[in-house]
Order: C-alpha cells, then sequence, then structure tokens
C-alpha cells in the first residue's frame, strides 16, 4: 500500500457510498429488504347531495401539504363533472363543476398515504395580526392571562405551550372559565385561542387533521392549533397543549374556510372513510419515486420505466459477480479462461439454475472439445474455425433441447439464453490450452471457471443483495473502493502458500 | 510438510508472490510502453542485432498468409530450423524442427510433420492463435540452436535455456530450464520441462524441480543435475545485462541458450518473468530485489554490477549459506 491515494480514494468511494444508502434508508424510508411492508392508508373522502336540475359547483378541501407523510396517488372521480385545483398557499380545493344536475350526485375524493420521514413545509407566511379590542368581560381576562404567561415563557413555541397549560390546567379560574365559558366546541376553543394569540402578536391558525385509524367509516376532522414562530408552523393540541401533529393524523386543510361548499343542490353530506392496508415497501417506493422530493430519489433505478428495471436488477449485479473474480484471483489464485468470462457464465445460469447450467455448460463444452480436436486435423484459418465451433454450439444447443423436451423436462426453452459465444470462446481457448499446456493445466482452468462462475452466481442471484444494489446504486461505490484497496493487494495468494510451502526455511541469510 | 505455507514464513523467507511481483516491480520498474520491443520477438531480435548482442540467426519472417504457400522457398537449404510466433507467450506455438527429408520434417521428439502440417502451424501463427487477444502476428524462422553437450547427458530433446532475471541492471536470480518427455522439448516449467536453480555467484546448479517434486535427478534421463557448473557463466551474465541496458526495463527476464559453437545466445526476453525461478531455485527472489532497490545509484560498468551480482545475499550456494551463516540467522529466524 505504498501509494496513499489508494487508501485515501477507497475510504472516500465506501464512506460516500454507505452515507448516501443510509439516507435514503433512513430519511427517505427507502427499504433496506426486499420483503419489507409498510402501512398504506386511503382516504376516501364522499359528497353526496341533491342537485336542483341546474348547474352545480362543488367544492371541496382537500390536503395539501403532507408534513410526517408521502403522497401515493390521488384519484378525483366525478361523473361528467368538469374538475379544477386551486392550490394557494397551504389551501388546496378541488371544484367540480356540471351544468345540468338532477337527482342524488355522488363525488368522490380518494388519496393514499404513507408515512414517511420527508422532511415537509407549510408555505404559507403569515404577517404579525394587530392585537384586536376585545370586548369587555373578555378584555381584562385575556389581559391577566397573557401577561401572567408572558412572564413565564421566552419565544412563540413557550408562549403559546404556557398559554395552554393555563388555559387548560386552571378552568376553575375565573378569567379561565370566563373565557372557555364561550367556546362550546373544540374548534370554537381554538378559534378562541388564536383570539387570545393575536393580543400577543402570535399568528396563529386552525389545523385540521384526520385521525388515521383502520375502517373508520364516518371519520372526523379534528382542529389542531398552528402558531407560526417567523420559520415556520408549530402545532399544539389546544386542549392539552402537547405539541406537534400526532401520529397517525393527517393534516387535511388550514384555516376557517369550510371543508365544503355546495351551489346548485341541497343536503350535502362529505362522508370520510379510512383504510389501512400493507404494501411492500419496494413497491410503494417504485411508485413514489417521483414523488419524493430528493435528487436522489430522482436518480434512482426505480424512476426508469419497468422493463429498463429489470435490466438494472441484473446489471448492477455484475459489479458484484467481478468483485467474486477479484477475491478469487487476487487472494486465492485460481485461474481461469478469460478474466471475466465466468461472470458472463454465471449471467447465463441464472436463465437455467445453477446444477443445470453447469451440467449444461460441462457438456456443450466437453462435446465440443471433442468436434474441436477433430477440426484441428481439418487445419482450418482461425476465424472460420472460430465460426466453424460456433456453429457446432448452436447446434448441440438445439440438439440438448430437443432431447430434453422429448424426455419431458422443462429447463429446455432457457437453454436459448446461453450465451453461444461465449461457450465457442471457452471450447477453443481450451483446446489450445489443452494442446499446448496439457489436459491437466485445461481441465483446471474449466474447473477453476466454473467454480468462480458458480461462486458469483451464487451472489449475483441473493434476492437481498439484488434488492440492496437496485434500491441503493450508490453502493457500488462501495465496490469500487473495496476494487481499488483489492487493486494494491501484495500479499500471497493462497495459491502460492501452496506452491512455495517446500521451500526450505533457516537456509536464508 | 505442511499442506501451505505461513505466509509468515514466507515473507520471512522473501518470497515474492504474484501480487507483489504486479504492483512492486512490473508496474514500477517496467514502462508500458517498452513492452512491444520485449513482446514482439521480432523487435527485439533486431534491437538486438543493432546493439550487437549475440543472437539465433534470423532466416526468415512470414508477415502474410500467401507467403507461408512458399514455405519451402523461405526455408532455402536450411535442414534444421526454429518456427515461433513473434507475440507468442510461455513458449506457445514453438516448433523445432531438426531434420528434413525433402517435404517431411522431424521434430527433436522423433516425430515426422509434413510440410502441410507445417504450413498450417505457420498460418495458425499468422492468424494469430497464439498471440495475446488473437491479433494478426508473424511468424520468425531462425536458427536452432546446437545445445552445449553440457547437457546432452542429462537433458531429455530440445533446447535447454538460462533464464537470468535482471532487476535495475543487475542479475538477481537464475535458473536452467531442461525440457523434458513432459513438455515435448519445451523448456516451459508449468508444462512440465525441470527447473534447476543456479548459484549468480559460481554458475553452479543446485537439485531442481520438476513437476511440484524437488529432485536433483532429470524425470527422463536419470541424470543428475546437481552440482553442474555452467561454463561461460560470467558471459551469460553480461549477456543478460546487456539486454536489460538494451530494452531498458527494469525488471527482466532474459533467456539465454547456450550453443556449441556460438556461445550464450539471447533467446528472447520477458517483460513479465514468472516466479518459477523462485521454485527452481527453492528460495525467495526478494531479499535480492530489496538490496538492489534499496541502492540509491547503481554501478553502471558491467563488471561492477556482475560483482554487485555475484555478492547479493542469494547469490551463494545453498548449503555454504546454511554452514556458514547459520548461527548469525539463527536468531531473526525465531522471530
Amino acid at each position: 500500500m505504498r501509494n496513499p491515494a489508494v487508501p485515501v480514494w477507497a475510504v472516500l468511494l465506501v464512506l460516500a457510498g454507505l452515507a448516501i444508502s443510509a439516507y435514503k434508508a433512513v430519511i427517505l424510508g427507502m427499504p433496506v429488504r426486499p420483503d419489507q411492508q409498510t402501512e398504506v392508508w386511503s382516504i376516501q373522502a364522499q359528497i353526496g347531495f341533491q342537485a336542483d336540475g341546474g348547474p352545480a359547483i362543488v367544492d371541496l378541501a382537500v390536503p395539501s401539504v403532507l408534513p410526517g407523510f408521502l403522497k401515493l396517488d390521488e384519484h378525483f372521480i366525478a361523473n361528467r363533472y368538469g374538475m379544477a385545483i386551486e392550490e394557494e398557499g397551504d389551501r388546496r380545493k378541488v371544484e367540480w363543476v356540471k351544468r345540468r344536475a338532477q337527482g342524488s350526485e355522488t363525488l368522490y375524493y380518494r388519496i393514499s398515504v404513507t408515512r414517511s420521514e420527508q422532511p415537509a413545509a407549510w408555505r404559507d407566511h403569515p404577517s404579525f395580526p394587530s392585537p384586536p379590542d376585545y370586548e369587555e368581560p373578555y378584555a381584562t381576562a385575556i389581559r391577566v392571562i397573557i401577561n401572567d404567561v408572558r412572564q413565564e415563557s421566552a419565544d412563540v413555541f413557550t408562549y403559546t405551550r404556557e398559554l395552554l397549560r393555563r388555559l387548560n390546567a386552571r378552568r376553575d379560574e375565573p378569567n379561565v372559565a370566563l373565557l372557555r365559558e364561550a367556546a362550546d366546541s373544540p374548534a370554537q376553543w381554538t378559534r378562541q385561542v388564536i383570539e387570545i394569540l393575536k393580543g400577543v402578536r402570535i399568528p396563529a391558525r386552525i389545523l385540521w387533521v384526520l385521525p388515521l385509524k383502520d375502517a373508520a367509516s364516518d371519520a372526523r376532522l379534528l382542529p389542531l392549533l398552528q402558531v407560526h414562530n417567523g420559520e415556520s408552523w408549530l402545532a399544539f393540541d389546544p386542549e392539552t397543549g402537547e405539541s406537534g401533529v400526532p401520529d397517525y393524523m393527517l393534516p387535511w386543510r388550514v384555516g376557517d374556510d369550510p371543508l365544503y361548499s355546495l351551489s346548485g343542490g341541497r343536503g350535502a353530506e362529505v362522508k370520510l372513510s379510512v383504510t389501512r392496508s400493507d404494501r411492500k415497501l419496494i413497491e410503494v417506493a417504485r411508485d413514489s419515486a417521483q414523488r419524493l422530493d430528493s435528487v436522489f430519489a430522482d436518480f434512482s433505478p426505480l424512476a426508469l420505466p419497468v422493463d429498463s428495471q429489470n435490466v438494472y436488477r441484473v446489471l448492477l449485479m455484475v459489479p458484484l459477480g467481478a468483485l467474486i473474480v477479484v477475491l478469487m484471483r487476487t487472494f486465492v489464485g485460481i485461474s481461469t479462461f478469460g478474466t471475466f468470462m465466468p461472470v458472463l457464465i454465471a449471467l447465463a445460469f441464472r436463465e437455467t439454475q445453477l446444477l443445470w447450467g453447469i451440467a449444461l455448460f460441462t457438456l456443450i463444452v466437453s462435446l465440443g472439445l471433442m468436434l474441436r480436436f477433430y477440426l484441428e486435423r481439418l487445419m482450418l484459418l482461425l476465424v472460420p474455425r472460430l465460426t466453424a465451433i460456433l456453429i457446432i454450439v448452436v447446434g448441440l444447443m438445439l440438439i440438448i433441447s430437443l432431447v430434453t423436451n422429448k424426455l419431458g423436462f422443462e429447463r429446455t426453452l432457457s437453454v436459448a439464453l446461453f450465451p453461444m459465444v461465449i461457450l465457442a470462446m471457452t471450447i477453443e481457448r481450451m483446446s489450445i490450452t489443452w494442446e499446448e499446456n496439457g489436459a491437466r493445466e485445461a481441465i483446471l482452468h474449466g474447473l477453476g471457471s466454473l467454480l468462480i462462475a458458480s461462486l458469483s452466481y451464487l451472489v449475483m442471484k441473493q434476492p437481498d443483495l439484488v434488492h440492496l444494489m437496485f434500491v441503493f446504486p450508490e453502493l457500488l461505490l462501495v465496490v469500487l473502493g473495496l476494487s481499488l484497496l483489492m487493486g494494491r493487494y501484495t500479499g500471497y495468494r493462497l495459491s502460492e502458500l501452496r506452491r512455495f510451502r517446500n521451500f526450505r526455511d533457516g537456509d536464508q541469510p | 510438510m505442511s499442506f501451505l505455507a505461513s505466509p509468515r514464513r514466507l515473507t520471512r523467507m522473501g518470497v515474492l508472490g504474484m501480487n507483489q511481483r504486479n504492483a512492486d516491480f512490473i508496474m514500477r520498474y517496467n514502462p508500458r510502453h517498452l513492452y512491444p520491443l520485449v513482446d514482439n520477438k521480432l523487435l527485439t531480435k533486431r534491437l538486438a542485432i543493432d546493439h550487437g548482442i549475440a543472437v539465433p540467426a534470423l532466416y526468415a519472417v512470414v508477415r502474410e498468409q500467401h507467403e507461408g504457400k512458399d514455405l519451402v522457398g523461405l526455408l532455402g537449404d536450411h535442414e534444421d530450423f526454429v518456427i515461433k510466433p513473434a507475440h507468442g507467450s510461455g513458449g506457445n506455438g514453438i516448433l523445432v524442427v531438426s531434420g528434413r527429408f525433402g517435404n517431411s520434417f522431424r521434430k527433436p521428439s522423433g516425430d515426422l510433420i509434413t510440410l502441410e502440417a507445417m504450413q498450417h502451424h505457420v498460418s495458425n501463427i499468422l492468424s494469430g492463435m497464439y498471440s495475446l487477444g488473437g491479433l494478426p502476428d508473424q511468424a520468425i524462422i531462425e536458427y536452432r540452436v546446437r545445445f552445449d553437450p553440457l547437457f546432452e547427458h542429462i537433458s531429455y530433446q530440445g533446447v535447454p535455456d538460462i533464464r537470468v532475471i535482471v532487476f535495475r541492471g543487475v542479475p538477481v536470480a537464475a535458473m536452467v530450464r531442461l525440457p523434458t518427455r513432459a513438455s515435448d522439448g519445451k523448456a516451459n516449467l508449468h508444462q512440465g520441462a525441470m527447473g534447476i536453480g543456479i548459484d549468480l555467484a559460481t554458475g553452479t546448479s543446485r537439485g531442481g524441480v520438476c513437476g511440484g517434486l524437488v529432485g536433483a535427478v532429470h524425470p527422463d534421463t536419470g541424470a543428475s543435475t546437481a552440482d553442474i557448473r555452467l561454463p561461460h557463466w560470467e558471459r551469460i551474465l553480461r549477456l543478460a545485462m546487456q539486454c536489460a541496458d538494451t530494452v531498458g526495463l527494469g525488471y527482466l527476464g532474459a533467456d539465454i541458450v547456450m550453443d556449441r559453437d556460438l556461445g550464450p545466445l539471447m533467446l528472447e526476453l520477458n517483460a513479465r518473468p514468472g516466479l518459477t525461478v523462485q521454485v527452481a531455485n527453492q528460495r525467495g527472489l526478494l531479499l535480492n530485489l530489496r538490496q538492489v532497490e534499496r541502492m540509491p545509484t547503481l554501478p553502471t560498468a558491467i563488471e561492477e554490477r556482475l560483482a554487485l551480482a555475484q555478492s547479493l545475499p542469494m547469490a551463494q550456494p545453498l548449503r555454504m549459506a546454511q554452514s556458514s551463516r547459520e548461527p548469525a540467522a539463527a536468531p531473526t529466524g525465531r522471530e
């Protein structure tokens, strides 16, 4: 390891590869194992109403920013309605329009989400509200509470927390009781708190969340309090004072605008239902690759069309196969025909399975060798001879397929994908080695190639590894780093420990 | 003997491994642009002739397939000759003809080979069967070395050759390679030839190795291979050093043959000499290599380098080293 650049590069590459993978696994929630499951919540909002017969316009507030969640898909289902989505800051609504609506009409909005660590920020930037002129006797009560809480707080977060604690813990205190009296519902109470916060110029709003509970058929939106601290929106439960949006609460809408509005109809009713299902994380990741707001997700093979994805599932394993070849050659010292021919044979084994692949390979190469030895006597030029071997290989494969088909084996079809050029080259090289260096060396090289091919195949077909390389292709950097390190290995090979084992010790000066 | 040697023991004995040879010596001391000079035997031969290095005479070169048809014309009246690929490696594709009866040729083994078979061989060479990567090649027809009677009673047919490893212009190890019946007259160890270690200082043989067996007896002839003193030993070393100076490779294997009439002749050069020289000598190469590597400047005069080579730690005969150095070596041996 005399070249210091090598270990430095190797460590950098390995660290970079691991860091990106860790980021994707932990923050983006990419699955580390192929069978990892995740819960997917499907929410349906159903609006039913009796149309008047004329034009109908239906507005429905729908989720916009989803901190803590990842939107997988979203559907708007309405029979012959025109549809438009309006988005403004953190508010988003769908507007359905129909010129002539009659009888009972039903419209659906469906969204499916999964929980995610991906950060998502609210977009609205509120201005500071001016303190309202409270009516007496509320004005005095509010003033007292505002001033008390101010003593015990440092910033927007602690002020809100203290205020809610005060308002919730000491309900029998006259000032608090007076304020609570005026609010008869959680939403009203939240509005009341917002009014109080205006007195100290803290911008606040209502956040309506949907509790995610499996098989809930008539879920209701619950109000939460959100205050803005100049940088971001902080959520509080107005009843308990707990901060943050609780788990399994899906932010649906903000503000005091109604959930829905209808013109041209009567008796509108919105029904929210929630169902939970388990899906493979990898499928979720595949569906949501484009939705993830991350450059690493954009450059993931998951963003490719499905058929290219399948190609990359194989391609990304080739470096691992090559790594096996490096290991076996540099550390063990097994000789093979050609450097990466074992990897190509291993790829061919994918089509045939291991044992059948080895049998097939051995059979075709042995038969090919026999015919090649006869060709030798015909004294053909090199390229025509190679062509002849190739033709013989294809013919042998056809015959083997026909014979095994007659015998009722099922694997015959996959034979067709066995790389015949590789087989032809193997036969040619093996016969030359056979003639030049003897049968022993030719067979040893052949066995070495088969052994490394089998090992590569076993590694390359590991479903967990295939999954890892595919979802985290940056692991290629780790493989690259390892191969750089191995490129500077100057120690002995296992075969050399045997080759030089008889050297006499002690004679050396 | 154990099944495997411990890496620590090999390190202590200064055994050079393949990985270390590639990384620390070949990549370091052999600039890639010089490789063609040794990989193309025709270039090597021409370069050697220009620099007055003794090589077997070049009879003819076959460059195109159609020239191969007139093999008889190219051969002229040479009765014996060697045909080899310009880009061959590991002794592959070398055809030695030791006698001729019209259009029928005799190999050293006594087997006859027809003109047609020989033309096919030449054609194979030209189409690149023996060259790296299968690139089209040229066939060289050259003088067949009549080997020195010294080896005649030891060796089976074929040309025994002497490989000298030259590092930074200083010979660091040497061995003799004797063809056997198993190696079909080729002097290549992994084809079954016998390797015999040589003391650099004296040019005396140390036992030998054949097919993984250590012994001092030739497998075919039964003759002893130990304690043979090579004639012209210093001439051989000087020739190897000249070759290294001429091609400019820092880590070089020079294959030298002993001709009965012409003395030492350089047969070919190798930019990636194998590790078999260690097996033939049954000792490591690294101590010598490191000693030469540590010297900031090396003498330029051939005679000084010769003296340096003969004073290297591993240059002495095995037994002498054992008896004279054993007490001093014992403490390090236990470390």
